[in-house]
């Protein structure tokens, strides 16, 4: 049974995925469709962030937004993407650990 | 008969050098699913699937999501259909993103962008989609594939990890880890964004849309696709020939 279950999730997620393949080699899209096309990764990127990363620590929202914030700074000075994950992971952990939002709180910021 | 092997060399090398280049650039997806994926297989074995069911569900299915969905699915004792469902509105949004994907690869062969195709997921997507230029370089799939297998084989071997040897990442650890895509996405984002404005605008709009869509409770999948569908079509007036070839 799970087997099945398996194989049938199996094929409809790889459906969707290669049968753009052989639309894009049969028709030739009109340059505004090109243009659709070519924003849609930044339109999935934002849709993709955002809220879903308030989940990053359910139960605190806030510290997925500085995780995230964190990435923003440090992706803004042109280094790789690694050290965004970086700082992001080490950002996130320290807040998670030393309860740093909950220092804010008690003093009533 | 020199000349030639001289320019044989030149390809190996440069094939070896987009192969190279594809793991670098596949390398931040790599970091970002090892912890998800090991998460994953504890998830998956606590749902009573063995070992090598968990792993095959990694080989087969490759979306992360959609296999946590599924495991917590088997779980709370869902029948098949329910669960295939499920996967399909969860994953369908890589059908405009595949569209989008292969028509950034017209110039690679269709065998290529047929097998490209099956490594898609919201991470090698986006990774791939800021590395447009490869498409037009003789054996430029290899970059593409490079990335994607990397991917791959952190996803797999990431779940099977996490079957076998269980929470080997400390809880509070891996839970911080889990930021590690999203800061790769915006990782991505910000520098596009310094160069055209616009794109920022497209990627907030996009961030609304979803989120209006999920409060109002549409599921998370159809959100997405709504929200990227809607969103993009603002390209069509700002992306002029910035993004035109």
């Amino acid at each position: 049974m799970i087997l099945a279950i398996i194989v049938g999730m199996s094929i409809v997620t790889i459906v969707p995925r290669f049968i753009p393949a052989f639309i894009v080699g049969k028709v030739k899209f009109p340059n505004w469709m090109n243009r659709w096309l070519n924003a849609v990764p930044y339109a999935a990127l934002g849709a993709l962030i955002f809220p879903g990363i308030m989940n990053v620590i359910p139960e605190r929202p806030w510290l997925g937004i500085l995780g995230g914030a964190a990435a923003i700074l440090i992706s803004f000075f042109g280094v790789n993407v690694i050290f965004a994950v970086i700082g992001a992971i080490v950002t996130v952990y320290l807040l998670n650990t030393y309860n740093v939002l909950d220092l804010f709180q008690f003093l009533g910021v | 008969m020199e000349a030639k092997t001289l320019e044989e060399n030149c390809t190996t090398a440069s094939k070896l050098a987009l192969i190279r280049d594809g793991a670098i650039a596949g390398f931040p997806i790599f970091l970002g699913y090892l912890p998800i994926a090991i998460t994953y297989g504890v998830l998956a074995s606590q749902a009573g699937l063995s070992i090598s069911e968990l792993t095959l569900m990694s080989v087969l299915v490759f979306a992360g999501a959609a296999q946590f969905m599924g495991a917590q699915m088997i779980m709370a004792g869902s029948g098949l259909l329910e669960i295939v469902v499920a996967t399909f509105v969860l994953n369908f949004r890589h059908f405009v993103m595949s569209l989008s994907f292969m028509n950034r690869l017209k110039p690679l062969s269709f065998k290529s962008k047929f097998a490209l195709s099956f490594g898609l997921t919201d991470e090698t997507f986006t990774v791939s989609s800021l590395h447009p230029n490869e498409a037009r370089m003789p054996h430029g799939a290899l970059f593409y594939a490079s990335l994607i297998l990397v991917s791959y084989f952190s996803w797999v071997g990431g779940s099977f990890l996490g079957g076998m040897l269980g929470e080997i990442i400390p809880d509070r650890l891996s839970q911080s880890m889990g930021i590690a895509l999203y800061a790769m996405f915006i990782g991505l984002l910000v520098p596009s964004v310094k160069k055209e404005w616009r794109i920022g605008l497209i990627a907030v709009v996009s961030m609304l849309i979803n989120y209006l869509f999920m409060i109002n409770g549409v599921s998370d999948g159809w959100a997405i696709v709504i929200a990227t569908v809607l969103a993009s079509f603002l390209g069509v007036f700002f992306l002029k020939e910035a993004e035109d070839e």
